[in-house]
């Protein structure tokens, strides 16, 4: 007998209405336009929803985690933390829109009884958490490419593969990101002409 | 000096110890809260905070107004649909834009949807905790917990069996060391009155509320395309309906629709057998703490909410009642016009905004968004520790909205006050039949309590409109009315060659809310929100008028400032939602509340 496909859930959170805050949100916006994965995998972008996200991480066996996280190095520098360490980072974060911080989503996931049983985040020191309406940094942005590798490595490992999309996703309607959020609809400048 | 008479009838006196709660927690944003107690710890003025800048408006201008509902829709995490549904509204207003009978019904599914699981959460998760000690359900016996439980309600998971389970689990987190959301709260403070047995039956429900509304939102799922952030549209609902299809791609089909049937019928159980039992319990042990009251029994309003009739937004055809009840008189209530320049003005003079001239108030249309940040004199402290704000000057990152001139509450209380006196039976039973029950007079609506209780009416009410409107929804679908969305002004070339103007309104979970927008060449040129939690937690206004959140904190008395549980209690009832009123100023990272004591 074959064991059914874990059920693995990749979310992206945080603020993409606040620069750097939305990287968490970018990276699963461009892992969803780049790349396949088998029907067991879920690509979530997971926004501040807090508590609301419980039901979803608790539906998982493998929790794949992207997230802008302040840990006191130069901005731009990717980190991989795994299992018990996790809710340390995502509590460190200097910002988040919900006092509920993710590190609760956890907690509640684990009090009721049911947590995933694989968690990584992959996180990006920000440079700038304080521009509203701003875009990613630049540096950060530069380091998209990076995470997304590390993630890739990391559901590898899991045993679940991904491939190439054949092209990407048609215009603005078929991302995951869509209605002039999507990173290039989003940082185009709204008040040029044309 | 140090007392004050504020026009709207209260009395402040600041000589006391300055009791300074930053941030507020268990809310969204960040909100500081200031009060000033006397020798017996009762509370004799109260300052309210946002300490954010808001910027909203920046970001939409410029931007397609077939797109601000997205936006608008990530400004937070807890009021997203209704901040889109508010978005839409407000450019199909402008461009005149009708929907069809469906959109409308599915748009008040989706939002009836969110009330029942706004509600719910806030109750369990984010308010319960002020009056339930987590700790003190450890000491709980399973055997007496069961007999409770049952002697409330017919609810099935009752056994002993079940609460020693829960109270072992929670006993085993506890030692973990790692709190989770149960920390930073005052564990075994004297204000908290539950027996350990009501203890343990609310955290078993926390649990249970927290499991369930991952069912509630499939309805946002089924109808908005995703969830988390359902997908919304200008001119209807994004979703076809296809009552014979098969899991056609895309279509909402007869499986889909019995899965939402159920969905209802299981909200209604829950809330029945668990909400509101709890609710009555939790209120019977507190029910002579009617502390909080503030405003709520003088001035109030609602631009109400759910048409009955599409395209139809006469307080008539609204199912949540539209009105303004201002000076305590009960026995008028006013019509509300958002378009009206003398009724919704915003005051930017203890705001951290500037008009040039801040005496005036600007209608939303006229509204400007200009950031001056200064401290006043009184300013204990500098910008960056400030020990005590000096409320004379400017002091908050939120506006003061009015009402022609009156400061008002907005929520779920002030939908039911406005509902009972205009004598509706939906709104008028359900409060009788709960003063009734626990013995009280009307007068203890007016009260953080009263808040508290309306908000678990409320949340039945929404259930109950769910399951109406879900029939309504089938009996047009089987008439053949399959239609969702109009795209007759889709195109931007269809649009007004001038300059158009539009106001949308939803009641969001927490109070009224609007966007009024206006549209030319084909994009957004200005955007302004006035959001619930601008109205509580509003500053003063040039005429020293109080909002909601400093009325309903004065008188109170505290057990112990150094652990202001009873400031939360009433903060709390509120439902406060900063995110969307404000924007980060100077982020701290500190997740506990901060108590100082001057």
């Amino acid at each position: 007998m074959i064991d059914p496909p874990a059920r693995t859930l990749v979310l992206g959170i945080g603020n993409l209405l606040w620069a750097d805050e939305g990287f968490g949100v970018r990276a699963v916006e461009a892992l969803h336009a780049r790349y396949v994965f088998p029907a067991c995998v879920e690509v979530m972008d997971g926004g501040t929803q807090g508590l609301y996200l419980v039901p979803h991480v608790r539906a998982a066996a493998n929790l794949l985690v992207f997230d802008a996280v302040d840990f006191g190095q130069p901005p731009g520098t990717l980190i991989v933390v795994r299992g018990d360490e996790v809710p340390r980072f995502t509590g460190a974060k200097a910002m988040s829109l919900h006092q509920t911080g993710f590190q609760d989503v956890l907690a509640a996931a684990d009090l009721l009884g049911r947590a995933p049983a694989r968690l990584t985040l992959i996180g990006v020191q920000a440079a700038d958490l304080e521009t509203w309406g701003g875009p990613l940094s630049a540096v950060v942005r530069d380091r998209l490419d990076a995470a997304l590798d590390l993630g890739l490595a990391e559901l590898a490992a899991w045993g679940i593969g991904a491939v190439p999309r054949p092209a990407a996703p048609d215009g603005p309607g078929a991302g995951l990101l869509r209605h002039g959020l999507d990173l290039g609809g989003y940082e185009r400048d709204p008040l040029a002409t044309g | 000096m140090t007392t004050l008479s504020t026009p709207n009838g209260f009395s402040l006196d600041t000589s006391g110890r300055r009791v300074v709660v930053d941030p507020v927690t268990r809310i969204e944003g960040h909100l500081r809260l200031e009060v000033n107690v006397d020798d017996d710890n009762v509370i004799r003025n109260a300052v309210s905070t946002g300490t954010m800048w808001r910027g909203l408006e920046l970001i939409l201008r410029g931007r397609d107004p077939r797109d601000a509902w997205a936006f608008t829709q990530r400004i937070c995490g807890v009021c997203t649909g209704t901040h889109a549904l508010t978005s839409v509204r407000a450019v199909e207003d402008a461009l005149g834009i009708d929907i069809p009978a469906n959109a409308n019904i599915i748009r008040n599914i989706m939002q009836l949807t969110l009330y029942v699981q706004d509600h719910l959460v806030h109750f369990y998760h984010l308010h319960a905790l002020d009056w339930v000690d987590v700790v003190s359900a450890l000491k709980a016996d399973p055997k007496a917990t069961s007999a409770l439980a049952q002697s409330l309600s017919s609810w099935p998971l009752s056994s002993p069996g079940y609460f020693r389970d829960i109270r072992g689990r929670l006993a085993r987190f506890v030692e973990s060391g790692q709190l989770g959301p149960f920390r930073n709260a005052y564990w075994g403070h004297p204000a908290y009155r539950l027996p350990p047995e009501a203890n343990l039956m609310a955290v078993a429900h926390y649990l249970e509320a927290l499991d369930f509304q991952k069912e509630i939102v499939k309805i946002h799922t089924v109808f908005g395309g995703k969830n988390p952030h359902p997908n919304w549209l200008v001119g209807g609902v994004p979703c076809a309906i296809n009552l014979d299809g098969t899991g056609a791609v895309g279509a909402v089909n007869m499986e889909r629709l019995n899965l939402v049937a159920s969905i209802v019928d299981q909200s209604v159980a829950f809330i029945e057998q668990v909400y509101i039992p709890d609710l009555l319990a939790i209120a019977g042990f507190y029910k002579d703490w009617l502390h909080g009251g503030g405003l709520a029994s003088q001035s109030l309003l609602s631009y109400g909410d759910m048409p009955r009739r599409a395209n139809d937004y006469s307080a008539d055809s609204l199912m949540l009642p539209r009105g303004a009840i201002v000076g305590g008189d009960l026995s008028t209530v006013h019509d509300v016009d958002l378009k009206d320049p003398e009724q919704v003005q915003e005051y930017v003079t203890h705001s951290w905004y500037t008009y040039g001239d801040d005496s005036q108030g600007l209608h939303p249309f006229d509204g400007i968004t200009e950031p001056q940040f200064a401290l006043g004199p009184g300013t204990q402290g500098d910008a960056r520790q400030i020990h005590a704000l000096d409320e004379s000057a400017k002091y908050s990152w939120l506006k003061a909205p009015r009402w022609r001139g009156h400061a008002m509450e907005v929520g779920p209380l002030a939908r039911f006050v406005i509902g009972y006196v205009q004598g509706k039976p939906e709104f008028k039973e359900p409060v009788d039949a709960t003063l009734r029950h626990l013995d009280v007079p009307l007068s203890a609506l007016f009260s953080t309590l009263g808040r508290t209780a309306a908000r678990g009416l409320e949340c039945q009410w929404a259930a109950h409109r769910l399951k109406d409107s879900f029939d309504a929804l089938m009996a047009n679908l089987k008439a053949g009315d399959t239609a969702t969305a109009n795209t007759d002004l889709w195109d931007p070339k269809t649009w007004p060659r001038d300059t158009a103007r539009g106001a949308g309104f939803t009641e969001a979970p927490r109070g009224a809310l609007g966007h009024w927008v206006e549209i030319s060449g084909g994009r957004i040129r200005n955007y302004q929100c006035v959001v619930p939690t601008t109205w509580n937690g509003s500053p003063r206004d040039p005429a020293g008028t109080i909002g909601a959140f400093e009325a309903a904190l004065l008188d109170t008395p505290l057990a112990d400032p150094e652990q202001p549980l009873e400031i939360l209690r009433t903060i709390h009832s509120f439902d406060p939602c900063l995110a969307c009123s404000t924007h980060v100023m100077s982020p701290d990272g500190q997740e506990k509340a901060r108590v100082q004591v001057r």
